[in-house]
């Protein structure tokens, strides 16, 4: 019966509950009549206890009839009232002898009290079982209530006895279990992600001395680094091609140097070959290398594994353009999305204050690279800020704007009619010999140009002033500015080129001309003109041999990528280290203050780095036809940039006076390096396309054209059908309605994407509307 | 699982593993990294629950909260007599919350506590110009710091009483991206 169940409940808690505890003792030793009123008495103090449990409890129901619910609850489940019993008979044998006969007498008095109690309404029991199950939710969900610690453990002991009083212990240690179980697999899980997540960026190179940098100079000169390390990236890829496809096979499975002519150096020059300084200028070995295109042989298919190598070559040209063009735009597309999606800048101040220190740092050195970006961040957002709330006279801006364009554009033409008139006279002088003339006429394009890009930057800097844009869309002027000047550069450079390779032509026809002279004075002693070549063992180097272009021209490149990259290393350690070890120590004993004054330390000239990393990636793309080695050159030179850039940021520079948020998309960069690419492809396949391949050097000699290589492949591996089908897929009837519909696919795209962006824009301010107008 | 601690019993382990996020393993832990900070004051045996408090300067040069500028804000928001001392029910309470698995909600209303240095449940003016001094290690210049306090506010301030309430402080940050991250 209840009484019985009670009785027992209260005497297990008897350490924790102190007030049954001792009424169990109280009533033990009562015999005889006082019995029922014993009983009766029994039940009146649990109500009242239990109403008193109630009233702490708001969600309790009614406790008048707990009593009662909890016979009808023991009714129904029979199994419960069996186990209590149970534990009941445990309890039993703690207390002392007449237990027994106590237990008699109460099953006698279980049978009134029977009886006594009426049959409980649905209601009651269904209030009855909700109160237990927000207890149990109640448990649960304690360690997410923001309570003291020690009214949380009331609140659960309170709970739980409540629970069990009207449950019992059942399924509880179950329950226990299986939570403990879930709730460390979730924490194994969170710990394997945190440490994969470790893992994936302690993989990313270089990422703490970005994080440095960025700590002390602000986003703008870490989007450089930002932008060097993506390069690297890009050129490793570029480098594993050529090297894995090209010049490994022909290193491993080709012919041996000395083998052929074009593999030898010649006779004339073996007696400097191994010089430095002729080496330094990639002739010698280093021309007659796996480096150059000039070595490698034009046979179909060399070694065991029958490598096509001519096809592999033209491939993996055509395949470093492609592979750029891919990475770029999906760069510049990632970054669109990210830009785009999350613009949200309502909170902007708020979210910097609450949320940008970073609870976990344990470590000083971090904690203060943390606190100087955290100082930077504020800074750049101030700045956005002031630049917001400018009062701007708009005519006199759009004014003065125009003024200083126009200004520019008489400079960028004035220099591009300089340049055009030095290479004129470059090639004028050329013609008539270039030793009658001094060391000034030798260079004056070279100087020219070194010149020219000295002073252009900085009178560019101070018409900029005029303008009184956003620093940040100063920047982006600035370099489009630069960048038309250095394109300049380029196009003294191509013509140079052009003029060259037309010379070696020329020659080429000379040659061509000697060598059936040369081969008809070897047989000299021989009678028969008919019979087939012969065998006369000729030393390879003695063969008398054509002007390789293409070598040249991958010469070329190669020498300006090393002269450019030891300028800018030169002019880093004389201009920023050298000032500021001068600025430093010379500060003691100088008229004014170097520090404030002249020169002071130099600040990071974020545009100028960009453009010559931009620009160099160019020429990379433009030589690498020619010269396989190049990748590899560029791999080595991004890495030493790096570390010396680095070194030398934090060393010798000053953080700008202005720190202005770059925009962390580079989309710029990368809009700038698209056209550099495109602008560079085009002239290595205007000479792929029209100028006929060497006649003695490079895997296409003999061939009418470079790209006579994809014809013979498919005339001669692949089955017939495949050539038929690539003929009509060539067919101009194809072609051109396929680019309409390309064009059309574009159009639609772009509307579309417009008409998102509006719908965007609108969903977001009715979002604030609302926020606003809910308070 | 081995039985054979004697620092706490049994059923307090249980309800400690209730209330907060930790596992038996991690709440032994805690009480050792407790007991390390003052080894003469913590006793070993905490089955009668004794009523040991450690104060303010011992906690803030834990490793783990020695280079937080807030470390004398968020001890002082966990104790119970609000001056920082915290007794090993507070020390636990207060590691739970800033565990990872706390949820976003609470660690909101806590980080609301932390914020409000002069406790009057308002983050007003002068608790950003505290915060953001606390932040940037006072390297701006009170104009600076008076534009930043005041952008904050008109951003985050709905019921325009140039203060912080607590609906203001959760409606801001519940959006914001870095908040679980980091905190």
């Amino acid at each position: 019966g209840p009484e019985v169940d009670m009785h027992c409940n209260t005497a297990r808690r008897g350490n924790s509950n102190s007030r049954s505890g001792s009424k169990v003792k109280e009533e033990k030793p009562k015999k005889g009549q006082a019995r029922r009123s014993k009983a009766k008495e029994k039940k009146k103090v649990l109500r009242e206890q239990c109403e008193e449990e109630c009233r702490q409890d708001e969600e309790a129901p009614k406790c008048s009839k707990n009593h009662r619910n909890e016979k009808a609850k023991t009714e129904e489940r029979g199994d419960f009232k069996r186990k209590t019993k149970d534990s009941c008979d445990e309890e039993r044998n703690h207390i002392s002898s007449d237990s027994s006969s106590e237990s008699e007498e109460l099953s006698a008095d279980e049978e009134e009290s029977q009886e006594e109690k009426d049959v409980l309404t649905q209601e009651e029991l269904e209030k009855l079982k909700e109160a237990v199950e927000e207890k149990k939710k109640l448990i649960a969900n304690l360690r997410g209530k923001p309570w003291p610690m020690s009214k949380k453990l009331v609140t659960l002991r309170e709970s739980q006895e409540f629970v069990e009083k009207y449950e019992g212990a059942l399924g509880k240690g179950k329950g226990r279990k299986l939570y403990a179980y879930k709730v460390m697999m979730m924490k194994k899980w969170m710990k394997f992600q945190r440490d994969f997540e470790n893992f994936r960026t302690a993989c990313i190179p270089w990422e703490m001395k970005i994080k440095e940098i960025e700590s002390h100079f602000g986003s703008s000169v870490a989007s450089y680094f930002i932008f060097l390390r993506w390069m690297y990236g890009m050129n490793m890829i570029l480098f594993g091609l050529t090297f894995g496809l090209v010049m490994v096979p022909e290193a491993l499975m080709g012919r041996p140097y000395g083998s052929m002519p074009r593999k030898t150096v010649p006779r004339s020059e073996q007696a400097g070959a191994m010089d430095f300084a002729v080496l330094w200028d990639f002739g010698g070995y280093a021309q007659y290398s796996v480096l150059f295109y000039g070595y490698y042989n034009n046979q179909r298919a060399i070694g065991w594994l029958k490598f096509r190598m001519p096809l592999s070559y033209f491939l993996v040209g055509v395949g470093t353009v492609a592979y750029s063009y891919m990475v770029v735009i999906r760069t510049m597309a990632r970054n669109a999305n990210r830009d785009g999606g999350g613009d949200d800048t309502s909170f902007n101040f708020s979210w910097k204050m609450f949320t940008s220190w970073d609870y976990l740092i344990g470590n000083p050195e971090t904690a203060d690279n943390k606190f100087a970006s955290i100082t930077t961040s504020f800074k750049e957002s101030i700045v956005e800020e002031q630049e917001s709330h400018k009062d701007e006279n708009i005519h006199l801006t759009r004014f003065l704007r125009v003024l200083a364009n126009f200004l520019v554009l008489c400079c960028l033409a004035g220099s591009g009619y300089l340049i055009y008139f030095v290479v004129r006279r470059s090639q004028k002088f050329a013609l008539e010999g270039l030793e009658n003339y001094g060391w000034w006429e030798r260079n004056e394009v070279n100087m020219v140009m070194s010149l020219l890009g000295m002073f252009c930057p900085m009178l560019f800097d101070v018409i900029s002033s005029l303008e009184n844009y956003h620093p940040r869309i100063a920047l982006q002027w600035q370099l489009g500015r630069i960048f038309a000047l250095f394109l300049g550069n380029l196009y003294t450079f191509i013509i140079a080129l052009m003029d060259e390779i037309n010379l070696k032509r020329r020659e080429e026809e000379v040659v061509k001309y000697n060598m059936t002279v040369w081969q008809a004075s070897l047989y000299n002693g021989t009678v028969d003109d008919n019979s087939t070549t012969s065998t006369i063992p000729v030393d390879p180097a003695d063969v008398p041999r054509g002007p390789c272009w293409e070598t040249m021209v991958g010469q070329e490149f190669v020498r300006l990528i090393v002269s450019d990259t030891m300028t800018t290393y030169i002019t880093l350690l004389i201009g920023d280290f050298l000032r500021a070890v001068f600025v430093r120590f010379f500060n003691y004993c100088w008229c004014w203050d170097l520090e404030y004054g002249f020169p002071s330390y130099s600040e990071f000239d974020v545009s100028g780095n960009v453009l010559g990393l931009i620009f160099n990636q160019g020429m990379i793309w433009m030589g690498a036809f020619y010269a396989p080695c190049l990748p590899a050159l560029n791999v080595l030179r991004l890495h030493v940039s790096m570390y010396l850039q680095c070194w030398a940021v934090m060393c010798c520079n000053v953080p700008q006076e202005r720190v202005f948020k770059a925009s962390g998309s580079n989309n710029f960069y990368m809009a700038m390096l698209l056209v550099i690419l495109f602008l560079s492809t085009l002239p290595a396949i205007y000479t792929i396309v029209s100028i006929p391949p060497s006649f003695d050097c490079g895997p296409f000699s003999g061939k009418k054209r470079m790209y006579d290589v994809i014809q013979e492949t498919l005339e001669n591996d692949f089955p017939l059908w495949f050539g038929k089908v690539f003929s009509y897929a060539s067919n101009p009837g194809l072609v051109l309605p396929f680019i309409l519909v390309m064009i059309l696919a574009i159009y639609y795209l772009q509307s579309t994407s417009k008409t998102y962006k509006a719908a965007n824009m609108d969903l977001k301010k009715k979002l604030q509307t609302r926020q606003v107008q809910g308070w | 699982m081995g039985n054979k601690q004697t620092i706490f019993t049994d059923e307090q382990l249980d309800a400690y593993q209730d209330c907060t996020f930790f596992t038996r393993k991690e709440i032994l832990r805690l009480h050792g990294r407790y007991h390390e900070l003052a080894p003469h004051l913590v006793p070993m045996d905490y089955t009668n629950d004794p009523d040991v408090k450690i104060p303010l300067a011992l906690i803030v040069n834990m490793p783990e909260l020695k280079e937080n500028p807030f470390r004398n804000r968020i001890v002082e928001s966990f104790s119970e007599d609000g001056e920082g001392n915290l007794s090993f029910n507070d020390f636990v309470d207060m590691f739970s919350v800033l565990s990872e698995m706390a949820p976003r909600e609470l660690k909101a209303i806590y980080a609301f506590k932390i914020y409000d240095f002069n406790t009057d449940n308002f983050i007003c003016k002068e608790d950003l110009e505290k915060t953001l001094n606390k932040l940037t290690r006072e390297e701006l210049t009170p104009e600076e710091v008076n534009l930043v306090c005041e952008k904050a506010i008109e951003e985050a301030d709905l019921d325009g009483d140039n203060k912080l309430s607590f609906a203001d402080f959760e409606n801001m940050i519940s959006k914001a991206p870095d908040f679980l991250r980091y905190l």
